[in-house]
């Protein structure tokens, strides 16, 4: 017998992990949440059917959303972290000891819980005496801020189900109020490659550089996502992801890194043509 | 009274059981199941195709019903308190007409509120039947068209002793209520019927603590829109009778209108949605009512904006308030009703229900979630912060009188000419005129043109009102009747 999970990544591609048992599954308030044990990628969830993280290559997807904006604004002290329910990227904020405080806004405290007890090596942080973990929609928790946060990390899932709020003109517009003077906002940007996940993500940086002056896509190479191949965005009022990247301040903290690097930093914002083509037109 | 089994859906079942009979179908719709349709069949789905079925017996038959659609109809009016539900399949218009059609005929006269929906007035000529207007009034502040006062309702069955029923909207499109209970009372105390249009007040029937229903209020028939707030699909709908004796007559008078090859589609989606609400209605309008007043709390706290709910109801033309209604007014961040349907809808993805000078309109129903209500939210704080221009004040409204000469059917099927507004003083009008806000009609087929109305007419058009209704889209002309 094998046992096989299988995501749909498009109608006509499927996306198959050889799995050894299910560990858990579950219907939260807000959607369905499975825990497998696979010999590839070892342990990984899904929600709804959809794979968030694997053992084998969270860290492609946490060191990409949290060290290109704090290698370009080192002091950053107020961070605010939406979606981010497997604790991959408070884990890796919580190495800078310039970071004074992070608000964590998860929709669904059950994906905590789960990523607690299974996940041991991403939900490692929750208890960081700077962390405050809030359980509510991001929408609503962001849209009473004001100038509170020098970066806004948006870690979500994709705009289909409780995501879907968060790739609104109206969050951004919120965001952007929510961040100070100098705030960068980096968020889970969709794939270029699949139509519907290009499409979303058309969208989204169009509601983007409509509110922030700089408005950026970098990429990242991440197996178990449709096509393999991820966007992340970054905004800024104030910096440019790459000429105000400081490389050297970074690289004296001496952080050990899996992916990240200073060289990749500046090459990430390198994109394919057919990317940037999907850019320059993303007037729907 | 034997209870029925509310969780029996009959029509459904009886549509699964033939479909395992796998019948050779030597009849409509030519489609056979999909089969000669495979592009339909693709767009819709196998299943949805299948269950187009035509009347066969054992499926019966919705204009004689003796089988699984009377069994269906039964069940239907115990949901709803009745003493009879009939299925409709060609929107509440279809039930409206019927209701009209059976209370009042060619040059009897009929009590309605001026904001009655066009399928009344649609009715109206159908029938031949005399409109007595009240007038409902409208919201200082808000601009909306409100309900009728009971002294109003009064009046005029006083000045009209001869008139045969009361129509009265329950709730309106804004969720305001007029005193059913009383009209009702009074009404029938004249020998008059009471007929409700009940297109957006499906839940009433089914959530306690929202306001009385037509059927608990003693009305003699309603038209609910179950697909409106209720769940079925778009287009079906249940006209209910309080007295089951005259379930025959009824019947005979909505086949006149009633189509001969009902949808079993839209059918089932009745049978089922009754059967959903009657198990499960009181939990689902439970969540509405928390996510509208949440929504409404926090609507509130955004300046500019005034989402009104039970505050507005003052016992007299706001007898009672539906608050699943979210209406919010924005004229106090400086831009119309319309526009800010347009800006949610064009920059924001949202789709509100209406949009008028004053005010939005969202409708929440069953199969919201509270994060769509967060974003309406978001959006509207987003929209505050960016669009706010300086508020401007509203048009007053004055309500004209209507003067009606002849029967709206007379003047719809006279032969008519184009006249100067300016000029028509006197005439008889061979259309109707709407002003926004508040969608009331100045003038309807049949009705002399005052001075009054004239005066009114070039008032709205000056400041810039929208007025509908009429062919001519520059208000020169107005059609009016050759006399």
């Amino acid at each position: 017998m094998e046992f096989w999970f299988t995501e749909q990544h498009t109608e006509n591609v499927r996306f198959s992990v050889k799995v050894d048992r299910q560990l858990l599954s579950k219907q939260s308030d807000f959607q369905r949440i499975d825990v497998f044990q696979s010999p590839e990628f070892g342990k990984f969830f899904s929600l709804d059917g959809y794979i968030m993280i694997t053992e084998k290559d969270e860290f492609i997807y946490h060191d990409m959303i949290v060290h290109v904006p704090m290698s370009v604004n080192p002091d950053i002290k107020r961070v605010l972290v939406i979606g981010a329910g497997d604790g991959g990227t408070i884990r890796e904020l919580c190495r800078y000891a310039t970071v004074e405080h992070i608000d964590m806004v998860e929709i669904d405290e059950e994906v905590v819980t789960v990523c607690r007890q299974f996940f041991p090596s991403t939900a490692c942080s929750f208890d960081d005496p700077r962390v405050k973990l809030h359980f509510e929609d991001g929408l609503k928790f962001v849209r009473s801020k004001k100038n509170e946060y020098d970066l806004i990390l948006v870690d979500s899932t994709d705009p289909v189900g409780p995501g879907e709020g968060l790739f609104t003109r109206e969050f951004y517009g919120n965001c952007y109020n929510a961040l100070s003077e100098s705030g960068i906002l980096v968020n889970q940007h969709e794939s270029p490659y699949y139509s519907f996940n290009a499409v979303a993500m058309q969208r989204a940086h169009r509601r983007i550089r409509e509110k922030f002056p700089i408005a950026r896509v970098y990429q990242a190479h991440i197996p178990t996502y449709p096509s393999g191949y991820w966007l992340f965005g970054f905004a800024s009022k104030k910096f440019d992801p790459i000429k105000d990247l400081d490389a050297v301040k970074w690289n004296a903290l001496n952080l050990k890194t899996k992916y990240y690097n200073t060289e990749l930093h500046v090459g990430c914002f390198a994109l394919p043509n057919y990317v940037k083509e999907l850019l320059k037109n993303d007037h729907e | 009274m034997t209870q029925l089994d509310q969780n029996k859906a009959p029509i459904a079942e009886a549509m699964i059981t033939h479909t395992h009979k796998r019948t050779v179908a030597f009849d409509v719709p030519g489609h056979k199941q999909g089969k000669g349709n495979p592009m339909l069949r693709e767009f819709l789905g196998d299943k949805c195709l299948r269950f187009d079925m035509n009347s066969r017996k054992d499926l019966d038959n919705l204009c004689h019903p003796v089988g699984v659609i009377l069994e269906a109809e039964e069940i239907a009016a115990q949901a709803f308190g009745a003493g009879h539900a009939f299925f409709i399949v060609n929107g509440t218009t279809a039930a409206v007409q019927a209701m009209v059609m059976n209370v009042a005929r060619k040059e009897e006269k009929i009590i309605l509120p001026r904001n009655v929906h066009r399928s009344a007035i649609y009715a109206l000529i159908l029938t031949g039947a005399i409109p007595v207007y009240v007038n409902p009034g409208v919201h200082p502040k808000l601009g909306i068209p409100l309900g009728m006062q009971l002294k109003d309702v009064e009046e005029a069955i006083l000045k009209n002793p001869d008139a045969k029923a009361v129509f009265v909207n329950n709730p309106t499109y804004y969720g305001i209520c007029s005193d059913l209970p009383a009209i009702v009372e009074l009404a029938h105390k004249h020998n008059m019927k009471v007929i409700v249009d009940e297109a957006h007040g499906t839940h009433f029937y089914f959530k306690s603590g929202l306001p009385i229903s037509a059927m608990a209020a003693g009305a003699d028939m309603a038209a609910v829109s179950m697909h409106k707030t209720g769940g079925s699909l778009t287009q079906s709908s249940f006209l209910l009778i309080q007295d089951p004796k005259m379930m025959g007559e009824v019947r005979q008078v909505l086949n006149l209108t009633h189509t001969t090859s009902g949808s079993y589609l839209l059918l089932s989606s009745l049978d089922i949605t009754r059967k959903f609400l009657a198990l499960h209605g009181e939990e689902e309008f439970s969540r509405v009512m928390q996510l509208t007043d949440y929504a409404r709390t926090e609507i509130n706290k955004i300046p500019g904006f005034y989402c009104f709910g039970s505050d507005i109801i003052n016992g007299g033309n706001i007898a009672n308030f539906d608050s699943t209604k979210l209406t919010i007014h924005t004229r106090g961040i400086g831009l119309a009703g319309i526009e800010v349907y347009d800006i949610l809808r064009d920059e924001y993805d949202i789709q509100v229900e209406l949009g008028d000078l004053g005010n939005i309109l969202a409708i929440v129903g069953i199969g919201d979630k509270k994060q769509d209500i967060e974003r309406l939210i978001s959006a509207l704080m987003d929209i505050q912060e960016n669009y706010a221009k300086e508020d401007f004040g509203m048009i007053t409204y004055e309500y004209v009188s209507p003067i009606v000469r002849v029967s709206p059917q007379r003047a719809f099927y006279a032969t008519q000419k184009k006249v100067k507004i300016v000029e028509a003083l006197d005439e008889i009008a061979g259309e109707s005129i709407m002003v926004y806000p508040p969608g009331i009609p100045i003038l309807a087929p049949g009705e002399l043109i005052t001075q009054e109305a004239i005066d009114y007419i070039l008032y709205a058009k000056d400041r810039g009102s929208f007025l509908t209704g009429i062919e001519d889209t520059h208000i020169e002309y107005i059609n009016v009747l050759e006399v």
